[in-house]
């Protein structure tokens, strides 16, 4: 449609006339300022904790799981030199061979959620899952923040020390 | 702000590519005093729709909805996504 628009717009005289190909859905997937009944909405990343632990590819397991004690979490997020996340080091991977390389241990395909997604439904989803938490990236992959189904369900802070719930032994993402 | 016919290619004769354009540019071009048209239908511009941006359906785009728009400032077109 927008491109269409804009060739009409060239064909009614207008010199200048760009197309944004992205659109509406990469603004709001981005987190970008808008407008409209969905602006009333809370989002997920209105609700997100920003503090994330994060390592890079190449890091040791110990550093990992340093960083993620630190920060009182029970993972660690991989991302690369553009704050991409390439993976998640958590559970049993991150409380195993301190000398293996993240990348050897990493899950590369942790859910992510977009910042715009409704942070009730998120959770509620989360939960009946038996989810804890889900990472929170840009369109582009960008790590942006961590999700946390009980800050919105309970109202508070939940704890980072969930117990495991899946086959992985990781903290319930 | 770039000068007449920037925002496309000129090819042989006559014809203007719009230029397609990411959100950082957007961004740029916005600040610079670019307008936004929101093409979608009105319901959906009412949901949600770039912070400044003017509906104009495109089922309406004609000479007398595009009066709104000022001619001498840059127009940025957008849909859902790329289509």
């Amino acid at each position: 449609m927008s491109a269409r628009a804009a060739w009409r717009l060239e064909s009614l005289g207008f010199a200048e006339v760009y197309r944004y190909q992205g659109g509406r859905d990469d603004w709001l997937a981005n987190g970008l300022p808008f407008e409209g009944l969905r602006s009333k909405v809370v989002r997920v990343v209105d609700v997100a904790r920003h503090e994330v632990p994060t390592c890079a590819l190449g890091t040791r397991v110990a550093e990992a799981r340093a960083r993620a004690e630190a920060a009182g979490w029970n993972e660690c997020v991989v991302t690369n030199d553009a704050g991409v996340v390439v993976g998640m080091v958590r559970g049993r991977a991150l409380h195993g061979d301190a000398n293996a390389l993240v990348d050897e241990v990493m899950d590369p395909g942790p859910v992510t959620e977009r910042l715009d997604a409704p942070a009730e439904k998120i959770a509620r989803e989360l939960y009946e899952r038996g989810l804890t938490r889900r990472l929170v990236t840009t369109g582009d992959g960008e790590l942006v923040a961590m999700f946390f189904a009980a800050d919105v369900l309970e109202g508070k802070r939940a704890g980072s020390g969930a117990p495991p719930r899946d086959e992985r032994g990781s903290s319930g993402m | 702000m770039a000068g007449p016919r920037a925002g496309g290619t000129r090819h042989a004769a006559t014809v203007i590519v719009p230029k397609t354009i990411d959100r950082r540019v957007v961004q740029r071009l916005v600040a610079e005093g670019a307008q936004l048209v929101d093409v979608l239908a009105p319901q959906e511009h009412d949901d949600a729709h770039i912070t400044g941006a003017i509906n104009i359906h495109l089922k309406r785009l004609d000479a007398r909805s595009a009066s709104v728009l000022d001619r001498a400032r840059p127009v940025i077109t957008y849909c859902h996504d790329y289509q």
